[in-house]
């Protein structure tokens, strides 16, 4: 393993405290219990956002605090469910009396642990969540899909109609059409290595990929030889729009994903690639989202998420935000 | 049961959990996503360094502490789902009285009813649920046994069988479900972990 590191114990330690300094004029960082939060207190009677997760997957959900987006979020240790003593802290520090909105991505871990800490919090809540990977099937066997990139949409989406006054049942109600709108699907080409386990969390060959892999490095639906990237993206946008189905008059936000060791070069290429297969298929591309939102260490590989949109979804996607790792319009 | 019991049973699942990582944690990496065995060991450290903060303490003190401390101490779902069993016991009636063997048994059922509620998941869905209820299941016919440690030798055997029965099973909670067939062949991370604690436990008390 060879990583920026210099003992496993601090390791999340040190770098959220880095990242608290890094983005001081945007961000605090709270440690013990450990939660980001903007540094201009949340104006009353605005609806609260907090989102969560295990770390690994930065800038995804502390990059996102800040006008527009999140009021918190609480990293957990690297792919682990946070606390629900963090929940907790998090809401009592932010709550401006309007209520906290927990935006949850879904797995088992961090399900758990936000209805405890929603229980442990005396105020207001309700919570949100997320399911946009289509590579999982969505049936009564599983404990379904997924919550991957499309959770970027859904804080980016829900922090605007906050910032605007919506209340929490309206925060709440958005935040579900967004994420029903939404469909995602990620191919890796190498896996990640999580710092305390020292090796990569799984094996793969120089010539494969594992196409559906989950944000953690869980296997996907099939492991294959790489092919070309035409041929990659047009085999995920097939799966999403067999789900999402969109009609040829609806706009759309195309959303390529980095998972943290792939350039930029090859996402604006992922980009080009899936341009031109949905205009081939008549399907409109109005709004875009290139970069690393939603990682998985240093996993080489990249996820594509298609959000079809309405006159609300849009207005909201293009409000202004200020976060350390999303900023426009202010 | 006593906060002493508590302490020296951590101590040696503790070492039994230490001795059996590497084959945890490949488990895991081949259906889960490698990090249940980090949360158990950071768990059982937790708990064994609050050794001079409790063992002065009354059980049901000394249950919370733990609890509060698995919870906020571990994260994922072993955090959740551990802190809840140890909580629950916390709450047992008339725990500053004697806690015998039928008592401590009553108090680890209600820990793992707690633990299936709070999971939503049920024996089949290959996760340590298919470990622990049947677990508590037998505890619950030995509890008023006076011969009991005949009966614990049969807890280590279900323990056991439930732990291998999850090889083949189809993986319908947890991480795992999201892999469908492709679970199918490895054993649960969870129910091994949960298999092994209850191994632990269960020798010490036949051996004691």
């Amino acid at each position: 393993m060879k990583k920026f590191i210099n003992n496993n114990d601090d390791f999340l330690k040190e770098s959220l405290t880095g990242f608290g300094k890094a983005h001081s004029d945007i961000i605090n960082v709270n440690l013990d219990p450990s939660f980001v939060s903007r540094k201009n207190k949340t104006k009353d009677g605005k609806v609260s956002l907090i989102s969560g997760g295990g770390s690994g997957h930065e800038p995804m959900h502390g990059g996102f605090v800040g006008h527009g987006m999140l009021d918190a979020a609480c990293p957990g240790f690297v792919f682990s469910a946070p606390t629900p003593d963090q929940m907790q802290a998090a809401a009592e520090h932010v709550d401006s009396g309007a209520g906290v909105l927990f935006i949850v991505k879904n797995y088992s871990g961090d399900i758990m642990n936000f209805q405890m800490g929603a229980e442990m919090y005396s105020g207001k809540n309700d919570s949100i969540v997320t399911n946009d990977d289509v590579a999982v099937e969505d049936s009564t066997f599983t404990t379904g899909r997924r919550g991957v990139a499309a959770t970027v949409l859904v804080e980016k989406i829900v922090g605007s109609l906050a910032e605007h006054g919506g209340s929490l049942e309206e925060c709440k109600k958005l935040g579900e059409k967004v994420n029903k709108n939404a469909g995602t699907m990620g191919v890796a080409f190498t896996s990640c290595t999580v710092p305390a386990a020292g090796k990569p969390t799984f094996d793969i060959g120089d010539d494969e990929m594992e196409f559906g892999v989950g944000i953690h490095g869980e296997p996907g639906r099939k492991r294959e030889k790489i092919q070309a990237s035409k041929t990659i993206v047009g085999n995920i946008l097939e799966a999403i729009l067999d789900n999402l189905k969109p009609e040829k008059n609806e706009k759309n936000l195309l959303f390529v994903n980095g998972m943290g060791g792939t350039p930029l070069t090859e996402l604006y290429l992922v980009y080009e690639d899936a341009c031109q297969i949905l205009q081939s298929k008549g399907i409109q591309v109005t709004k875009s989202l290139v970069g690393n939102y939603c990682t998985s260490l240093e996993m080489q590989g990249a996820s594509i998420t298609l959000l079809k949109c309405d006159d609300e979804i849009l207005k909201h996607w293009d409000s202004p935000v200020h976060t350390a790792a999303m900023r426009w319009g202010m | 049961m006593s906060v002493s019991f508590l302490i020296s049973q951590a101590k040696s699942v503790q070492k039994v959990i230490d001795e059996n990582s590497a084959e945890i944690e490949v488990l895991d990496q081949k259906i889960g996503d490698g990090d249940h065995i980090f949360n158990i060991q950071r768990g059982l450290k937790l708990v064994v360094e609050l050794e001079d903060s409790i063992k002065d303490l009354p059980l049901a003190k000394a249950l919370n502490m733990i609890a509060m401390k698995v919870l906020s101490g571990i994260g994922g779902s072993s955090g959740a789902l551990f802190g809840t069993f140890f909580m629950t016991m916390a709450k047992s009636p008339d725990l500053d009285k004697d806690v015998d063997f039928n008592k401590a048994c009553e108090m680890i059922i209600s820990g793992i009813k707690a633990m299936k509620e709070r999971g939503k998941a049920d024996v089949g869905e290959k996760t340590m649920m298919d470990v622990l209820i049947p677990v508590s299941e037998k505890l619950n016919e030995l509890k008023n046994e006076s011969e009991f440690k005949s009966g614990l030798n049969e807890v280590i055997k279900i323990a056991e069988e439930r732990m291998l029965s999850t090889k083949d099973m189809l993986a319908t909670k947890g991480r795992a479900s999201f892999l469908g067939e492709r679970a199918k062949g490895h054993i649960d991370p969870g129910a091994r972990s949960s298999q092994l604690i209850i191994d632990t436990i269960c020798k010490s008390v036949i051996n004691n």
